[in-house]
């Protein structure tokens, strides 16, 4: 009746997964109580769970995505410090699940903290700096987050109903086969990935078809912000990988519930064919990542300079090419599998080439700032910590391209510090940059600068402390994913690492007082004019937060900075431009389909963890059902009166007439 | 056949003393070459590395916004020149480091035989849950988890696992290289000098992956024959391998004869695929010889 599933699922001798599962059941009533309690169930559901606003929809990615970077940062506290105790010692972890924590850290930070905070940032972004009213699919998008956050439960629920993974974030055969994982870890794992990248499958394809087709009058490709371009280069790359994935894993899943042999050892199963497939997807899926952290730098260092980004062709040349020569490199995830010279050769020589592409974006960032007045603001320190910290990581990253020196290298705690090094300074400084940047913009009051700026020394500090001693440990032999070690060499290292674990704690907790500190003093922090920044694309053209239809009448723009040249105009000629004639407009409806869909999908996933059939079937059958009555229905499109969009626009453009007289006050920028 | 789990205590005591551990203190030829190409490319790379981080610190302090003697350029956003350096500086670099990518690749291939007029020693490593199986075809002796090879001499490696992916690596002598299944890789390595030195695993095999560790010794060439005279045990054949297969940590072990086929029915999984860990209970795998 309920398949593998039995009481004895629940890891009841086992003190942290038990006290972790309390304390996770803990907070959740907890806060599911005081929803209850404080009766903001229908406020949420009508604003939020069924919401298809793209603004909504990424803040609740971003939400996700901050609440498992926290998870996925717990698991690597435990996994210093438990190196560090395991010196000639037992540690304080067993391997079985030492090796279940390395593996869903992971796990969660690419897939459920990393790529939901992209997707947040871009869901949010990519709309506004278009200057449209949402994506082209709204419900689709609301539908594509549901089922990442079905996949997030999935991984959590692995902590107290069974187990997960074992293998590491990418779950290898024949390690990964049934004969030598035959627990149900490989299986959470499976199913919370497939479920989490159909999502994301549907993003790439709603935000290519979104930057393609969905500009307002005016904008041509090559006015679009920088941004938009990186969004459009991940979504493209996310479309071309995301399916393999899939393949990969629903064939991986295939071997173990059916014995079939795609990856086994025996009978014409082939392993490596796993690995090739599984880094076809997984190299692109790094620049998935870094592209639209390089379009959150580009769109800062080009305000906080106050000029325009250098170079806007390169640097739109350099992002394709960056995602196109992706698809060319993954084979340097296994140069020590004795694929021969001349594969290595190739492949060392395309992954290094990716360097260029960086390498001017790097320049064209520096001569952004240059004849500029470069505002030291917190999004703006953590693009100069960005620099100095990617810069060092492409060196490492590239050094690992070179295929001799990957033979001594390959695996060991070098690469560990080398994948921290381009992503935490890479990827999630852009994304704390990008948050602290648009904050404003989805809340209506800045973060507190100071925290902000304190949060930001831990981190940077923080992240050198404990990643540079890793670099020393893979020079001296060190091998990643070691549940104790035996070199007492190893000991000053293995502890300074943990030393910056503590700096990167700190670094939490500045994060978190910022952001308390700054909703208590919301109102002195209040942004009032819609364009704190002084920015230059078509998100502060908008009052701060966002109405949900963005924009009272879609913007016809000209040139490359669309939000600077009408700032401009308006300055120069001391008056906003007249008020439009203002028209109804049609909005999505809200919809609880992604919602229900995502709920019958964890269904799927959880019997088929657990090999429950009949309830898989009955879970599959339910969400499809829900896409049916989705399709059916009549009313797709809410009126929004001429009234009330005027209502909101004359109060944005009072405050842009104040804003315009304080300028001219002080006498006006360039 | 299971004692407590090697602890390496001598090599600890080792690598504490001396502090070069290891791969930029290589005691080989391959690992010496490797380390050259490691510290050159860091070279070639920190050139340009340092100027631009240089440049990028100086631009944004000189521009600071406070700094009302820095001109302001809110129009420029072009310079065709500066274009063309910017392509050009990444380009010539990565120009040669594909040289040293390539040169490097084909010299430093694992499967080329390294050039030396003494014939090269002929080990097979076999890659078992969670331990080393090291077969001398020519001596006709097995060991686990040590390996003895004479100084100065080419030690050409046959490679294969009886299980998962493993990958075969000893730090101070230089390349890696995986050990896979139904397939056999080929690694040339020399040790120059006499030393103790220690190989692991380099690749995640399991919850006995972190005990696949094994000792290292270099000997001269009349001790390593003495120590060959030494090896006593029991015959390494089909059943004692399936004996040994099973998964387990353990200490060092040693076959007084090996039968000579072994090596390539492993290879070529006639004594098909060794087995898993035992399920707990309800999805929970068992923690497979897990002991302190």
């Amino acid at each position: 009746m309920l398949g593998k599933l039995s009481w004895s699922a629940i890891p009841i001798h086992e003190p942290i997964p038990l006290i972790t599962s309390v304390v996770m059941i803990v907070v959740i009533l907890g806060v599911l109580g005081l929803i209850t309690f404080k009766g903001w169930w229908p406020y949420l559901w009508r604003e939020w769970i069924t919401s298809v606003d793209h603004k909504r929809i990424g803040v609740m990615y971003c939400l996700l995505g901050i609440v498992m970077l926290i998870r996925g940062f717990a698991d690597a506290i435990m996994m210093r410090s438990h190196q560090a105790l395991a010196i000639n010692a037992a540690g304080y972890l067993p391997p079985e699940h030492y090796n279940q924590i390395f593996s869903a850290h992971g796990t969660i930070m690419i897939f459920f903290a990393a790529m939901p905070l992209v997707i947040g940032v871009m869901n949010f972004v990519t709309p506004l700096q278009l200057g449209v009213r949402d994506v082209a699919f709204p419900t689709l998008n609301s539908v594509s987050f549901w089922l990442t956050a079905s996949g997030a439960l999935l991984v959590n629920l692995s902590l107290f109903i069974g187990e997960f993974a074992r293998t590491g974030w990418l779950p290898y055969p024949p390690l990964s086969e049934a004969t030598y994982s035959p627990g149900v870890g490989v299986d959470y794992y499976l199913w919370a990935v497939q479920i989490s990248g159909i999502g994301t499958l549907m993003t790439g394809v709603n935000f290519v078809t979104t930057v393609l087709k969905m500009r307002c009058p005016g904008m041509g490709y090559f006015s679009m912000p920088m941004f938009c371009w990186t969004t459009l280069a991940a979504s493209l790359l996310i479309v071309a990988v995301f399916p393999i994935l899939t393949a990969t894993l629903a064939m991986l899943s295939l071997d173990r519930f059916f014995g079939w042999h795609y990856f086994s050892n025996d009978l014409g199963g082939n392993p490596m064919m796993f690995w090739n497939l599984i880094w076809a997807w997984g190299h692109p899926e790094v620049y998935i990542l870094v592209l639209p952290a390089f379009g959150i730098f580009s769109e800062i260092f080009s305000t906080f300079s106050g000029k325009p980004l250098f170079g806007y062709r390169s640097m739109v040349a350099a992002t394709l090419f960056i995602c196109l020569v992706s698809l060319m490199v993954w084979l340097h995830h296994f140069f020590t599998m004795g694929s021969g010279p001349a594969v290595n050769t190739a492949f060392g020589i395309s992954t290094s080439i990716i360097a260029v592409g960086t390498g001017v974006k790097i320049f064209n960032w520096i001569f952004t700032m240059y004849g500029g007045r470069v505002r030291f603001s917190v999004p703006m320190l953590w693009s100069l910590g960005f620099i100095f910290t990617f810069v060092i990581g492409g060196m490492t990253g590239v050094l690992l391209a070179v295929p001799p020196a990957d033979f001594v290298l390959h695996n060991s705690m070098f690469l560990v510090a080398h994948f921290h090094n381009v992503i935490v300074g890479g990827v999630v400084f852009a994304l704390f940059a990008g948050i602290h940047y648009w904050f404003p913009k989805a809340f209506g009051f800045r973060l507190h600068e100071g925290w902000g700026k304190a949060a930001f020394w831990c981190a940077f500090i923080g992240f050198w402390v404990t990643f540079a001693p890793l670099y020393v440990l893979g020079l001296e032999g060190m091998t990643r994913r070691l549940q104790h070690v035996e070199i007492e060499a190893w000991r000053p290292m293995l502890y300074l690492s943990v030393v910056g674990v503590v700096i990167l704690i700190a670094g939490v907790v500045c994060q978190i007082t910022q952001l308390v500190v700054s909703i208590v003093r919301r109102d002195a922090l209040r942004d009032l004019t819609g364009d704190p920044w002084d920015g230059r694309s078509l998100e502060w053209a908008t009052p701060s937060p966002a109405p949900f239809f963005n924009f009272a009448t879609l913007p016809d723009v000209a040139g490359e900075e669309a939000y600077w040249g009408i700032k401009l105009q308006a300055i120069e000629s001391q008056q906003l431009a007249p008020e439009p004639r203002y028209a109804d407009i049609e909005m999505p409806v809200n919809s609880p389909v992604g919602f229900y869909t995502a709920f019958f999908a964890t269904v799927v996933g959880f019997s088929l963890v657990w090999q429950i059939w009949w309830l898989a079937i009955l879970g599959l059958a339910a969400a499809y059902a829900g896409f049916v009555v989705f399709a059916w229905r009549d009313i797709h499109e809410v009126h929004v009166p001429a009234e009330e969009v005027a209502r909101v626009d004359r109060a944005r453009r009072a405050a842009r007439e104040a804003l315009l007289q304080r300028l001219a006050h002080q006498g006006a920028t360039p | 056949m299971s004692r407590p789990a090697p602890r390496l205590l001598s090599l600890a005591a080792a690598g504490g003393l001396s502090g070069c551990t290891g791969v930029l203190a290589p005691t080989g030829p391959v690992g010496a070459d490797i380390a050259t190409i490691l510290i050159d490319a860091t070279l070639i790379m920190l050139a340009v590395i340092v100027p631009t981080l240089l440049l990028a610190g100086w631009t944004a302090w000189r521009y600071r916004a406070s700094n009302t003697r820095a001109p302001y350029l809110p129009y420029w956003s072009y310079s065709g020149r500066i274009e063309a350096v910017v392509w050009a500086i990444p380009i010539l670099v990565i120009i040669f480091l594909g040289g040293v990518i390539w040169i490097g690749s084909y010299k430093l291939d694992p499967f080329r035989p390294l050039d030396s007029k003494t014939p090269a020693l002929e080990v097979q490593a076999v890659a078992l849950d969670w331990k080393w199986l090291f077969i001398y075809p020519q001596q006709g002796v097995a060991t686990v988890n040590q390996l003895v090879v004479p100084a100065g001499t080419p030690i050409h490696f046959s490679i294969t696992s009886a299980s998962v992916f493993n990958v075969f690596f000893i730090p101070r002598l230089g390349s890696m290289i995986y050990a896979m299944p139904g397939m056999v890789a080929q690694l040339h390595l020399q040790a120059d000098h006499p030393t103790e030195l220690w190989g692991v695993s380099a690749q995640f095999s399991g919850d006995g992956f972190s005990d696949m560790k094994f000792n290292v010794s270099s000997l001269p060439r009349d001790q390593f024959d003495r120590w060959v005279q030494q090896v006593s045990g029991p015959t390494l054949d089909e059943a004692a391998f399936k004996n040994l297969r099973r998964q387990s940590r353990m200490g060092t072990a040693a076959y007084g004869s090996v039968d000579p086929k072994l090596f390539d029915a492993i290879a070529k999984q006639k004594l098909g695929p060794a087995p898993g860990p035992e399920l707990e209970n309800s999805g929970r795998e068992a923690s497979a010889g897990w002991s302190l």
